[in-house]
């Protein structure tokens, strides 16, 4: 029975942070489609997770490619499979690796300074006087920035896996000498558009996680300077689990027979 | 002042947190155009009082009537509809880090009138310069300014949208003698050239004088006096003497006891 009380205790009180995360972002996603609008915040937003966020998207989309031609390599030649190298780069960096890292790579930037940003906005009394001011702050603060990590991670995703691929090539080509022609013929012939697809849907999907956690964390902390860090650890950790999670649901629904 | 309507009456409010009772029902009736003072130490739930109102927070038990329309357990658009009638300065102005001052100021008029940028921007200058800031201070931000600066936007904030009620929450604190004195006198300007019904909340007692018709002291949930300002340093109540003279003894028990 004594171990039984706290173990129910965590379980409640699981269920009871579920319920107020799913009512968080059930509310915040119905003010997208509700008006008044704010245009220029959900421009700002846009760029700020779509713009600035390439050149560390770039940087890990390409090297990835390019250690994954390396590694793919360094396998299959004891097959002599090496042609096969065209078709996993294009593979993983569509399916998994770009969705996942630019994912991972975005909850880390935009993610925490979403939470830093609105846990400081909580502890300054910015958002109590957002209310004062008839304005709902679900509406103005997360509202645009949901929209923005839905629309702009899948174009992040998109370049990602056109970076990541010219970083196999860039190895295949100018390091273990393949044929560049014969390489984007295989690539472009292994590739199926469900590939592609299902990555931007996992996109969209991780860029809601991350703006969520980073918004949800941030609304809710409390205490001053260490509960805005303690919202931002929070941030980053839940929507990298997250993202690492649904990766898994939302390939089963793609691609398990 | 009792023949005037009562713009905002709280009728049995009640609030705790756990087992902390901060509100325990709570009667208060603030008349239209009354400036009145709400003074008490530090955590004694005046900062609660206002956020009842304000429906920032939702009281336990109890009713608050703002012109006679039920406030308490009001949301969505009926709730925005109460607090566009109130303006409110918070104790450390709480302006919006990421927006220029005149952008702070003209905030309501552009984000809940629906008002153009130009217009709103010259309703903004106009209110600063109410509160006596220079238009070059406009494309400021709120980091770069002074605590007094910060409370004078935070002031004109508060007025630029013309509310029938005004609620300044520790207005003078962490200001220096005079410049408290300035935002007394911008405070007092303020709401008799909006004809306003103001709501402040304060432990500053000099400050309390200056800018209140009537005084009422919040002490263990309930009002333990209220009365007009010009007879708060005659009056004969304990808990008042204690408060205005800074007297460790007496009714009001601290948390921290001189040994």
């Amino acid at each position: 029975m004594p171990l039984l009380q706290p173990l129910g205790r965590t379980f409640l009180a699981f269920l009871s942070a579920v319920g107020r995360l799913t009512l968080f972002a059930l509310i915040s996603l119905s003010h997208i489609v509700r008006p008044p609008f704010y245009p220029r915040l959900i421009g700002r937003q846009m760029v700020e997770i779509g713009y600035y966020s390439l050149p560390v998207v770039g940087l890990t989309a390409i090297f990835t490619g390019m250690v994954l031609a390396l590694q793919s390599y360094t396998g299959f030649s004891r097959f002599n499979a090496e042609s096969a190298i065209p078709n996993v780069v294009i593979v993983s960096i569509t399916r998994e690796l770009g969705p996942v890292l630019a994912g991972l790579m975005v909850a880390g930037r935009i993610g925490a300074a979403m939470a830093a940003e609105i846990g400081t906005m909580r502890v300054t009394e910015q958002i109590d006087a957002l209310d004062t001011l008839a304005t709902n702050p679900l509406k103005y603060l997360v509202a645009p920035r949901l929209l923005a990590g839905i629309t702009m991670l899948p174009l992040l995703v998109l370049t990602a896996d056109i970076i990541g691929v010219f970083g196999g090539y860039v190895v295949s080509v100018f390091k273990l000498g393949f044929n560049p022609a014969t390489y984007i013929k295989n690539t472009l012939d292994f590739l199926e558009p469900i590939d592609v697809i299902s990555g931007l849907v996992k996109a969209s999907v991780f860029g809601f996680l991350v703006t969520l956690m980073g918004c949800y964390h941030g609304y809710h902390s409390r205490g001053g300077a260490q509960g805005v860090g303690t919202a931002t650890t929070n941030a980053v950790v839940s929507a990298s689990i997250l993202i690492l999670c649904f990766n898994y649901f939302i390939t089963e629904l793609f691609f398990a027979r | 002042m009792s023949e005037k309507a009562v713009k905002i009456e709280i009728h049995g409010l009640c609030k705790a947190f756990g087992p902390k009772v901060v509100l325990d029902e709570l009667d208060l009736d603030i008349y239209e155009g009354e400036s009145l003072v709400v003074i008490g130490g530090s955590g004694m739930g005046k900062s609660v009082l206002t956020k009842c109102i304000l429906g920032l927070l939702q009281p336990d038990a109890g009713s608050i009537k703002i012109d006679g329309r039920e406030a308490v357990g009001l949301a969505g658009d009926d709730l925005e509809a109460v607090r566009r009638k109130i303006g409110m300065l918070f104790q450390a102005a709480a302006l919006f880090d990421s927006l220029p001052v005149w952008r702070n100021v003209a905030f309501g008029l552009i984000e809940v009138q629906g008002r153009g940028t130009r217009e709103a921007r010259q309703i903004a200058l106009e209110k600063m310069a109410d509160v006596g800031l220079g238009q070059d201070m406009a494309e400021a931000y709120p980091a770069e300014l002074s605590v007094g600066m910060r409370k004078r936007v935070g002031l004109a904030r508060a007025i630029a949208t013309e509310p029938e009620i005004l609620f300044f929450d520790e207005p003078t604190t962490g200001l220096d003698p005079i410049m408290g004195d300035i935002i007394d006198e911008l405070i007092v300007k303020c709401v008799h050239d909006l004809g306003a019904t103001a709501l402040s909340i304060t432990h500053d007692m000099d400050s309390a004088r200056r800018i209140s018709h009537r005084i009422a002291m919040l002490y263990a949930g309930k009002m333990v006096w209220t009365g007009p300002t010009a007879e708060v340093d005659s009056t004969d109540n304990p808990y008042i003497r204690q408060f205005i003279n800074g007297l460790a003894e007496g009714p009001i028990e601290t948390e921290v006891k001189v040994a």
